[in-house]
């Protein structure tokens, strides 16, 4: 079974992120960027099910400049087996990034797309649900865990009220949440194998998808700021604050 | 122009998310219709009759719509979504499943997690975890969006009376079905509608440390929440995890305690009207975001606290 997992370079999530000054955007030059957390995990998943004997070939796929190279890399020193990289100075936004995805399947055919469930940076948890419409296969978004069973599989979905499982026909796009493993430490001879794994560029053009974005972004303001109260000295004196002065209690 | 509401709801009664939903449609303008979509489902369809100022409840009741799967309900909204300007959902685990999909197969963009309504076209939505507010325009001509309860006051559920349209379900999907649920079981409010939240972090130690938590939420009538450290550590289960990968809340009151203060955590509380914060460390930085800071040692104050009250 082939096993797809789109990989997005991000701002690391260690950051403090800045405005810029002008209000379009978020500085990105110069900051240290990173492999989104959620996709780190999906390819964890999908090396796990080739340990596993079920998975046969990884290969990851990353939309952006040319400096989602770095993570593709990084994908290949997890253990993907190739890369492609949809090269594009545009910034693609998630119905684009779907449809791209979908034209990756097309020429890849694979059995599963393992992805995060948003990326740390525009928060919009789209793009799984959406690559699934596109190609009207089975979604497992939110997992906590993935159990492949012949040619369907059971996913443990993270839920506002606590956990449910359901069983997806494959093929099958999942989407991973925290709790499904926790990523493995990438090691320096993995790192060195992965410079010699293949890669592949392609363009949005080459594949015959439009990513003319949808949205458009008219500012970026910081939120509003929360300051520092008081601090106070003992249990009565916070009883007494809250409930004469924040009038809480 | 005419809004349609994705009503979440577990075939009894519709989610609380639901009347923050209404009052961002009501910002928007126009004609709101809510779509209920379920399995014996007429006793929230009538719950949900009860808002004010609701044009019509449309009820698709079948066997394959019971658990809400994402493949049969974005087929049966996008059966309708046509006759409406605006199709929303609130931003729960459901409303996130099912509205990417509807919005990819009526080829427009989505508009995630709303937090104020600019114009009919024009939305503010949180990026990098709440530290940006981006304002957003849309161009497509059904705009799909999913609203922030925080963002939005809810609704009241009394006094309304719309009338119920049943419409034709679609056929079942065959894509995926439900094995099972394993539902925390509280009776405690719900953390994302509870006007108070007491939350624990790594600093609580371990799981059976969190009962004095429970102990003051219950003075409190609050629910109890967790920082992902202490979901990560195993304290407690992931549902009760408030923070950007988790649970958005804006409660009256927050008790934040043993929390040392993330931008990951702080991006899902920073909203509350009251925070306290209860920490040994002077320096966490929980301290800078809240109204009444305690530096004390949990174990003694959390008790004295409930005493107290």
């Amino acid at each position: 079974m082939k096993v797809l997992v789109p990989v997005k370079r991000v701002v690391d999530y260690n950051v403090k992120v800045r405005i810029k000054p002008d209000g379009s955007g978020v500085e990105t030059a110069n900051v240290k960027m990173s492999m989104n957390p959620f996709d780190e995990i999906a390819m964890e998943e999908a090396m796990r099910l080739k340990e596993a004997g079920i998975a046969t070939e990884i290969v990851a796929v990353s939309i952006g400049g040319a400096q989602c190279q770095e993570t593709l890399r990084t994908a290949l020193a997890i253990g993907a087996d190739r890369a492609i990289l949809v090269e594009t100075s545009v910034e693609v936004q998630p119905l684009g990034v779907a449809k791209l995805l979908k034209a990756i399947v097309a020429k890849e055919s694979p059995i599963m797309v393992i992805m995060g469930k948003q990326a740390i940076d525009d928060d919009s948890n789209q793009t799984g649900q959406m690559l699934a419409a596109l190609l009207n296969w089975s979604q497992g978004t939110f997992a906590s865990k993935i159990r492949v069973k012949g040619a369907t599989a059971e996913v443990t979905r993270e839920v506002d009220g606590g956990l449910e499982t359901v069983l997806l026909k494959l093929p099958a796009v999942v989407t991973t949440d925290l709790r499904l493993n926790e990523p493995r430490y990438v090691t320096l001879p993995n790192i060195m194998k992965a410079k010699k794994k293949p890669m592949e560029t392609l363009t949005p053009e080459a594949v015959g998808v439009d990513v003319s974005p949808r949205l458009k972004v008219l500012k970026v303001q910081e939120p509003p700021k929360r300051t520092a109260g008081k601090v106070v000295k003992s249990v009565p004196e916070l009883v007494e604050k809250l409930r004469s002065e924040a009038k809480v209690i | 122009m005419a809004i349609l509401i994705i009503g979440e709801h577990d075939n009894a009664a519709i989610k609380p998310a639901v009347l923050n939903t209404v009052a961002a449609a009501q910002e928007i303008g126009g004609d709101i219709d809510i779509l209920i979509a379920g399995y014996q489902c007429a006793t929230a369809a009538q719950g949900a009759a009860g808002i004010p100022g609701i044009r019509k409840i449309l009820m698709a009741d079948a066997p394959h719509y019971a658990h809400a799967l994402a493949e049969n309900i974005s087929a049966l909204v996008v059966s309708i979504a046509k006759n409406y300007s605006h199709v929303l959902a609130p931003s729960t685990s459901f409303g996130k499943n099912v509205l990417p999909r509807v919005a990819a197969l009526l080829d427009v963009a989505q508009i995630s997690d709303i937090i104020k309504v600019e114009s009919t076209d024009t939305f503010v939505r949180p990026i990098y975890a709440g530290n940006a507010l981006a304002t957003v325009q849309a161009s497509d001509a059904i705009k799909v969006i999913t609203v922030r309860s925080t963002g939005f006051d809810p609704v009241p559920i009394a006094g309304g009376n719309a009338a119920i349209e049943s419409i034709a379900a679609q056929p079942d999907s065959g894509h995926s079905s439900m094995m099972g649920q394993e539902l925390t079981k509280s009776a405690r409010p719900e953390l994302t509608a509870a006007r108070a939240i007491v939350s624990g972090g790594r600093g609580m130690g371990n799981g059976e440390n969190f009962k004095i938590l429970e102990a003051l939420a219950d003075k409190l009538g609050a629910a109890v929440g967790a920082s992902r450290a202490a979901v990560d550590s195993g304290f407690v289960p992931n549902d009760y995890q408030v923070g950007q990968t988790g649970k958005i809340v804006a409660p009256e009151l927050y008790i934040a305690v043993g929390i040392s203060g993330a931008i990951q955590h702080l991006a899902g509380m920073k909203d509350s009207k009251v925070i306290v914060a209860i920490n040994k460390d002077a320096e966490a930085p929980i301290f800078q975001v809240a109204d009444y800071g305690l530096v004390a040692d949990l174990f003694q104050a959390v008790p004295e606290l409930t005493a107290q009250l």
